[in-house]
């Protein structure tokens, strides 16, 4: 966490001798506190209060970056147990496991289809981060295959799956510069893990599962050979345990500051599920409940748009909700004829009737009110989307000058607007939509003649 | 070996236990957690979440087919379905009485009753009944639904603002629970409960519904805010001590995720396992928000989230 000036001030040695270039050491901690100046400039510090200083700035769990120049992940640093607290950061990463025994052709289709999957949801494209490749043969020559094969399907963060050190080395030399997660650590191999690690300046991580304290002891021991950027599994199975152990992480680390536990947790949700559902719900707990790295063992585009929903629902700030800018929005290529529809600029509400008009066959205007980011009934029920304001957009977007008629369509949830708007607008002919937006189509079928 | 000391939050407060059924019929009490979901390691958690099934008076209009397709013909009677339901796994019936709402069939207090005693008869579980959610409608058809069931204590909803006084009387006097709603606000849900016990209903005759938002759909609000509520509990403020129930197989089966299988993107997935996908996701994630009781439509649901429940129970 930053530091306030007064706690860096504690730190200096408090004699004022303006080497730094600053009148005073307070004035010098201010600056530095404002990310003004490096605390390095003052040539006094010792170098306890150096590391202190450092421990102390550090975010309780540390960000990882996993992946290359081209496409990367950020993990971790998150700063509250419950999102309503402040928000949650940086959403959890999410990959699918490719297992090298598997057949070739097997290994590209998957491989293929993670990277080409995107979807579409309130005006943001949504993708799965990565893919895991498991060392299942336990054959160097049969993982660099997989690692090689998988490159060139695939342009994405990537998590090496090894215990055995010489099957990571031969791996990462075709693999280090996109910069993967090696996986993993563990107490029989975790000197030649780190060497690996450091030689291609790759992240780490490390498996115990043993208990908390065995992990805090590895992940020590790796820290000691010069490593910080970590992942930890703690190998946590199942829908109880996962939550019970997830939970107490975050809690050590945001609440005790405790350094060595203090790393993004990958997880593994496949491993302890009988079905794809079950898979699916597991990854979502594990989404909600703290995980910085999610590896799935399935990929359907059935079970990864629900997860890739949840995961934008879980990581939305809860201060903000997703709103976009008051106007009119040209749905197609409106002529004065086509239909003139109103709604409210919360990120959903638009993007459900916007999609809905674009596929209806009527390219149309639609008026998007200032509703402060709230949807058709909260903004109707919180004052925010009455006749005078729908009335008012109207006029002040001037919508009449590119248009030839005077029909203005309501969304049906608030059709009780309609005789309201009838005398804020009596040169306009209000129309009731449908409650739903997917119902516009049929709706403006049999409506719509302008 | 090194051992490391979990910080263990020191809660004040604990949910109620609220008791459904008995006197005859089987008897599930939901509440009593004196910890946030699931967290056996820091405190006790005595009683499972429930999970009820949704059955409503009338022949559902616009269910997906899958969803249909999965019940078949007892859609059209509703003690059938109950009963159907009970064989599904349910733990509670959760009865809508859709007909009356006006524009449903409107229908009022005799077939309300009439219903009501049907799907009493037709199996032992315990009974929510909700109505069409038409404030004058509801006081009329839940006052019935709660003369009908006196004594067994069912859960009538909802109550809101407008009309908690006739459903909180009605409690009252027929030894049933309220529920109340309120739209995923924290002082709302707390307020409306504050009204229920100033009127005499015993706080260990409440649940509480924060409202639902399924995924996609303002799922997001209804988590925090049953956290909030949650966390405010175990922080001591009894008046949000409540067992929260999620209407989640309505409001999921709702959204176009789980309806549409045409002019949708082919990224969306195959609808079946997606509409599943759907109704199971926004009931665990709320699981794991605090929920006590989950209303689920789909018999796979049902299943599934049954065995999460175990699971998470350990
Ligand atoms: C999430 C939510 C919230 C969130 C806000 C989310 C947001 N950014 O808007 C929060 C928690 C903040 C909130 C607050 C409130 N809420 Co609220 N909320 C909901 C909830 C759960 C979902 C709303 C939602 O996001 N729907 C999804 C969007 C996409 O729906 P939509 O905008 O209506 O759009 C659909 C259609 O209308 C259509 N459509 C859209 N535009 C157009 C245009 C045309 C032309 C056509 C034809 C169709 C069309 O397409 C969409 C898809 O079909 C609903 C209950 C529920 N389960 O639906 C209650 C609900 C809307 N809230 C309600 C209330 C009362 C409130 C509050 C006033 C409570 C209070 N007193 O504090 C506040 C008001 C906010 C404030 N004071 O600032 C009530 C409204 C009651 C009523 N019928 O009037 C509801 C219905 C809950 C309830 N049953 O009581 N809420
Ligand atoms: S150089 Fe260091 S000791 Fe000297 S004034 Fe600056 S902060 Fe203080």
């Amino acid at each position: 966490m930053a530091l306030t000036g007064i706690e860096i001030y504690k730190f200096l040695p408090k004699t004022n001798c303006k080497k730094c270039g600053f009148p005073t050491c307070l004035a010098f901690a201010m600056k530095v506190s404002q990310k003004g100046v490096d605390i390095t400039v003052c040539p006094d510090l010792s170098p306890e209060a150096k590391e202190a200083l450092e421990a102390a700035g550090r975010p309780p769990i540390r960000l990882v970056t996993i992946g290359g120049d081209k496409r990367k992940i950020e993990v971790g640093n998150e700063v509250v147990m419950f999102r309503h607290e402040k928000t949650f950061y940086h959403p959890t990463g999410l990959m699918v496991r490719i297992k090298d025994s598997a057949p070739a052709e097997a290994i590209a289709k998957v491989a293929g289809e993670v990277a080409g999957y995107s979807v579409e949801r309130v005006g943001m494209e949504l993708a799965l981060d990565g893919l895991a490749l498991e060392n299942e043969s336990k054959d160097a020559a049969t993982f660099v295959a997989c690692v090689e094969a998988v490159k060139s399907k695939a342009d994405l963060p990537l998590v090496l799956m090894s215990s055995d050190p010489a099957a990571m080395g031969a791996a990462l030399e075709k693999a280090a510069d996109g910069k993967p997660l090696i996986y993993a650590a563990t107490k029989d191999n975790w000197d030649k893990m780190a060497e690996l690690a450091l030689k291609h300046g790759c992240p780490l991580a490390v498996h115990e599962a043993a208990g908390l304290g065995e992990l805090a002891q590895l992940v020590e021991q790796i820290n000691g050979a010069g490593i910080e950027d970590i992942v930890i599994d703690p190998g946590a199975h199942g829908f109880a345990q996962s939550l019970a152990t997830l939970t107490q992480l975050r809690r050590l680390a945001l609440k005790k500051s405790f350094r060595p536990l203090g790393y993004p947790i990958i997880t593994f949700p496949g491993e302890s599920s009988d079905t794809v559902e079950a898979e699916a719900v597991l990854a979502a707990q594990h989404v909600a409940k703290y995980a910085g790295i999610v590896v799935l063992d399935h990929f359907s585009p059935s079970m990864a748009y629900p997860l890739l929903t949840l995961r934008l629902n879980i990581y939305t700030d809860p201060q903000k909700p997703i709103q976009l800018t008051p106007k009119i929005y040209e749905i197609g290529a409106p002529k004065p004829d086509s239909p003139v529809c109103v709604t409210t600029n919360f990120s959903l509400t638009y993007f459900s009737i916007a999609g809905e008009l674009e596929s209806s066959g009527y390219p149309s205007w639609l008026l998007v009110a200032d509703t402060e980011g709230l949807s058709v009934l909260t903004a109707w029920a919180a004052g925010k989307f009455d006749a005078e304001k729908i009335a008012k957009t109207v006029k002040d977007f001037n919508i009449a000058e590119s248009i030839s008629h005077r029909s203005l369509i309501i969304p049906g949830r608030v059709a009780v607007l309609r005789g309201e708007l009838e005398e804020e607008l009596p040169d306009w002919k209000i129309m009731v939509g449908p409650p739903e937006a997917m119902d516009i189509g049929g709706y403006l079928k049999k409506m719509w003649s302008a | 070996m090194p051992e490391v000391e979990v910080p263990l939050e020191k809660w004040t407060g604990k949910v109620n236990e609220v008791r459904l059924g008995g006197n005859g019929r089987q008897a599930v009490v939901v509440g009593g957690e004196a910890t946030f979901p699931f967290l056996q390691f820091e405190g006790a958690i005595p009683n499972r979440p429930a999970v009820a099934i949704e059955v409503l008076d009338v022949q559902p209009t616009g269910w997906p087919s899958q969803l249909a397709a999965a019940w078949g013909n007892v859609l059209a009677d509703p003690a059938l379905w109950a009963k159907k339901a009970a064989e599904y796994g349910a733990d509670i019936i959760a009865l809508r009485l859709k007909s009356a709402h006006p524009e449903e069939g409107d229908t009022g207090a005799e077939e309300a009753k009439k219903t009501v005693d049907k799907v009493l008869a037709a199996m032992d579980l315990p009974l929510i009944v909700l109505g069409p959610e038409v404030a004058e409608k509801d006081n009329i058809v839940l006052v019935a639904a709660s003369e009908a069931a006196r004594g067994q204590r069912i859960a009538l909803g909802n109550c809101e603002e407008k009309n908690y006084r006739t459903i909180g009387a009605a409690c009252i006097a027929d030894g049933h629970v309220a529920i109340a709603k309120t739209p995923i606000e924290i002082n709302l849900a707390k307020q409306l409960n504050i009204l229920l016990c100033d009127l005499g209903v015993s706080p260990e005759s409440i649940l509480m519904d924060p409202t639902t938002g399924a995924l996609g759909y303002g799922l997001e609000y209804t988590y925090s805010v049953m956290e909030r509520l949650r966390l405010a509990c175990l922080t001591g403020d009894g008046m949000t001590s409540m067992p929260m129930i999620c209407t989640v197989g309505e409001e999921s089966w709702r959204q176009k995720e789980s309806k549409s299988d045409i002019e949708v993107p082919a990224t969306w997935g195959e609808l079946e396992q997606r509409a599943l996908i759907w109704e199971e996701m926004t009931a665990s994630t709320l699981l794991n928000a605090g929920a006590d009781i989950v209303v689920l439509r789909h018999p796979k649901t049902v299943e599934a989230i049954k065995a999460t429940i175990d699971k998470l129970m350990g």
